[in-house]
């Protein structure tokens, strides 16, 4: 096959003069960081193109006043990437026009003993927790520059001040530029405090436009998958369609004489460890294109041996769960006997059980990997929120010291806590493959790979029990979850299934709360907002059948049950001020309350609805309230909220795993639906914000509270209570 | 089998099987790796390009297909990011991830050069087909909207 050199249509200087042509204010003449891949030699991740001093890890500073920031944090859609420049640009007190970006080096900081303190990005923590060292770059340096010019001054550092890329002290002026390099060699007695008070901030909470938004209008943001090495093969693999079965045997003879057909390679499985996804069973077909290894990968004749795990089905685990749901479990927290003994006392009682199905990441970008092993180095190109996780993991596979592996940082075609390449076993794949043919190898799991093979949300089935007093408000809760997990863990990751179930705000006397981890062979990962995504449904109806049974509006309920809990408080009185929520509609039209709080932040979403007679849902509009404490960047944090709830709808109306014969039906696009255009409600997102020291998270925690909304929202338009998902499989017509 | 295809306004020679996806052709063999792959079945829309003004899913289009066809990449769309979608989708600040988007704008632009005020209606089935798993569809309605505006006002 001829290959034809490739050719970018658009020169980075062209693109730099477009996106100052068509963008405006902030962004204009802001460069992109440079992730262009597809022409960068390999070794490029290891040598930082800034021009100028360092001044710590995070900044470079030129003599012309430019000023390099090294991103540490992945950008996925999140607006990762501005966030991060806002908040060492607020400190450093830089004119936004002179800032430049490039990702940082993931292997200095690991050589370097954690350099950038964290090189991963998940649980909605980029500004939740990671603001204090990032702002304390900026202001460190911003000091260091005032005493450098202090000492050449002859003044005190307190005498100058430092702002937009300018150092003054009475009739003196000089530019960071200027006092770069003396700033680098300045050693400070203490480091400067951050200023967290909002009031007082010059750019964070300015609605500021994203920095990577030109790359992804003309096609020139570089994604994993765009990737181009030198002599580069391409693989397409398959592992057991029915998850951790056994490769048996597979016929090359039958598929070698292809075109363009270069081997077939058993990979065997590899158990996982912390922080580094295992490998299943697989066979890889690599061939010159991507195309030409698909189609062999199809017509390979292979067996395998799936074990016991193909008898398992949804309908066995939904009865598996709802049996746990009748035995004791791990209690969360401490033990309250009286929560039981309340509730068998009572003269009135409300019991529910609820089910949700495996959900899938479906990132749009599909799970890939490339990765070169030579024998001095390796260099990976993945589409990992994790650098460091993909550094060890690759090490790992090849054996290779994990210092003389480089990752490169790349635009990710979506996140959501699947960690792309990172999460799944596609970057072992790649490794063994490259390690074994001696060159460059890129790996691309289909669509249908991807939906079979990704690490999925799991399983989760609740029954909740509550006892209601005179007042009508409950005197007891007595609540059991399972989740079906592929280790039987409560805990995946940093998320637990307590998420949304047990850690809700509500003032119940007495309270327990059990779980059960119930095991499935189905590989199983964090997913945006893990355990409340699920959890919070089943919470947050069952709030709305017990106000319901005790007579309460259930908005009034929930300002009830949270009296002096004043950031709740401030989210419910918004949310009634602003939502119009009313419980008399005429029939097929109803509105609905759900609030779960998550990664830090408190989240009420108000649905409005329409059910028609013969059972069409149209959901017209969802209301998000949120307290994150503060906002660094209303614009992407807007964003957030609308794509959260977005992707939380996509699963509690038209999506659902559904396991057949230990594998998913759902194969693809086709039968895996994600809410499309026509379907989308209108979302309107407002913030509630208390202030104080509350960081909470904001790319996660608007999702959970919109699909029991919804469901609130259904049965005031229909009667119907809904205990389950997807809502597209229940009946909702009406008479 | 060799073919020459017309991309982005230059003829480009490719030796590849002739039942061979566009798609692949664009982003392995031409270099163009604006245009996405999602899911192969032309069901998610990350593929979409023009064929003779036509918005199409280059994942089912065969190569051979399109031999004598103008093709239209989102690198094509305009040299500089002109294109009055594309300036509109700056200004909403549409794109999250931005995988999806070149899709999404190729199946904007084609709507608009055929229909320069559709209503919402109109844009909601022009662009059912392409996926977005950022949930950005609120601001791609807005952003047609407002592309649709510009479009009108030249």
């Amino acid at each position: 096959m001829n290959k034809i050199v490739s050719k970018k249509t658009l020169s980075r200087r062209s693109f730099i003069q477009a996106s100052a042509a068509v963008g405006g204010g902030l962004m204009l003449g802001f460069h992109m960081p440079d992730a262009l891949a597809a022409t960068i030699s390999p070794k490029s991740s290891s040598t930082s193109t800034a021009v100028g001093t360092e001044i710590n890890a995070w900044l470079v500073i030129d003599k012309d006043n430019t000023v390099t920031m090294r991103i540490p944090h992945t950008e996925m859609g999140q607006g990762g990437l501005t966030s991060v420049t806002m908040l060492i640009a607020e400190e450093l007190n830089v004119d936004w026009s002179k800032i430049k970006t490039e990702w940082a080096d993931a292997n200095r900081h690991l050589r370097n003993n954690k350099e950038y303190k964290v090189m991963s990005t998940h649980g909605s923590q980029l500004v939740r927790l990671q603001h204090p060292h990032l702002m304390g770059a900026g202001a460190s340096a911003r000091e260091r520059l005032k005493q450098a010019a202090a000492e050449a001054w002859g003044i005190d550092r307190s005498q100058i001040t430092a702002k937009l890329g300018t150092l003054t002290a009475g009739n003196r002026t000089a530019t960071y530029g200027e006092f770069a390099e003396a700033a680098a060699k300045v050693k400070l007695d203490k480091e400067p405090e951050i200023s967290i008070d909002p009031t007082k901030w010059w750019l964070l909470g300015k609605p500021t436009q994203r920095l990577d938004i030109p790359n992804k209008v003309n096609g020139s943001a570089q994604y994993a998958i765009d990737t181009k090495v030198p002599g580069m093969v391409y693989a397409a693999v398959k592992a057991s369609p029915v998850p951790w079965g056994t490769l048996k045997s597979h016929n090359f003879d039958a598929i070698k004489s292809r075109p363009g057909v270069i081997a077939a390679i058993p990979l065997k499985a590899v158990a996982g460890k912390r922080g580094q996804p295992d490998l299943q069973d697989a066979i890889a077909v690599v061939a010159d294109s991507y195309y030409r290894a698909k189609t062999a990968l199809d017509l390979l004749p292979v067996e395998w041996d799936f074990g016991e795990a193909a008898k398992d089905n949804s309908a066995a685990y939904y009865a598996a769960g709802h049996k746990l749901m009748e035995q004791k479990g791990q209690v969360s927290g401490k033990e309250e006997p009286k929560a039981a003994e309340t509730i068998a006392a009572s003269s009135k009682v409300v019991t529910a059980s609820y089910q949700r199905p495996f959900e899938t990441h479906a990132r749009m970008e599909p799970i890939n990997a490339t990765v070169w092993v030579q024998d001095d180095r390796i260099d990976v190109w993945s589409p990992t929120q994790d650098q460091s996780a993909a550094i060890t993991l690759v090490a790992d596979q090849t054996g290779m010291d994990p210092k003389n592996v480089y990752a490169h940082t790349m635009f990710l075609g979506g996140g959501f806590g699947g960690n792309g390449g990172g999460g799944t076993g596609v970057t072992r794949q790649a490794a063994e493959i490259s390690k074994q043919l001696k060159k460059p190898v890129k790996v691309i799991w289909s669509r249908e790979e991807d939906l079979a093979q990704d690490k999925q949300r799991p399983l989760a089935v609740a029954k909740l029990t509550a006892s209601i007093g005179d007042d009508g408000l409950p005197t007891a809760l007595f609540t059991r979850a399972a989740w079906f997990s592929q280790d039987a863990m409560n805990q995946i990751g940093g998320a637990t299934s307590d998420y949304g179930i047990y850690n809700i705000p509500y003032k119940v006397p007495y309270r327990q709360h059990e779980r059960h981890n119930a095991k499935t062979h189905i590989p199983s990962s964090t997913h945006r907002a893990p355990g409340a995504n699920q959890m919070g449904f089943m919470a947050e109806v069952f709030v709305d059948e017990m106000a319901i049974a005790g007579g309460w509006d259930p908005l009034e309920w929930r300002l009830k049950m949270t009296e002096g809990l004043d950031d709740f408080q401030l989210v419910f009185k918004t949310l009634k001020e602003k939502a119009g929520f009313r419980t008399d509609l005429p029939k097929g039209e109803g509105m609905g309350i759900a609030m779960v709080e998550s990664h830090g932040t408190i989240a009420a979403c108000c649905a409005t609805v329409t059910v028609s007679r013969r059972g069409r849902l149209n959901i017209e509009k969802i209301l998000v309230v949120l307290d994150a404490g503060r906002v660094i960047n209303p614009h992407a944090a807007t964003e957030q909220c609308e794509g959260s709830v977005c992707w939380e709808l996509s699963h509690a109306w038209t999506g659902g795993l559904e396991l057949e014969g230990g594998r998913f039906v759902n194969t693809n696009f086709d039968s895996y639906n994600l809410l499309r255009i026509d379907q989308n409600p209108h979302v309107e997102t407002i913030f509630a914000s208390s202030g104080g020291d509350k960081f909470g998270g904001l790319g996660e925690p608007a999702g959970p509270p919109a699909p029991p909304a919804v469901a609130n929202a259904i049965f005031y338009a229909t009667g119907k209570r809904i205990r389950s998902t997807p809502f597209r499989q229940h009946d909702l017509s009406w008479t | 089998m060799k073919f020459t295809l017309n991309i982005n306004g230059e003829s480009q020679q490719v030796d590849v099987e002739p039942e061979t996806p566009l798609l692949w052709v664009l982003r392995d063999d031409v270099g163009l790796t604006g245009t996405k792959f999602g899911c192969g079945i032309a069901r998610c829309g990350a593929c979409t390009i023009h064929v003779d003004g036509q918005a199409m899913k280059s994942c089912q289009l065969q190569a051979s297909a399109a031999v004598g066809k103008k093709i239209t990449t989102i690198e094509g769309l305009s040299k500089d990011s002109s294109h009055p979608v594309q300036q509109a989708w700056v200004e909403v600040g549409v794109p999250q991830c931005g995988y999806c988007q070149s899709g999404q704008i190729m199946s904007a632009s084609a709507l608009l050069a055929k229909r320069k005020n559709p209503t919402d209606a109109e844009i909601e089935a022009a662009m059912a087909d392409n996926l977005c798993r950022c949930g950005t569809y609120q601001r791609i309605m807005q952003a047609i909207r407002l592309a649709s505006s510009k479009i009108q006002q030249a």
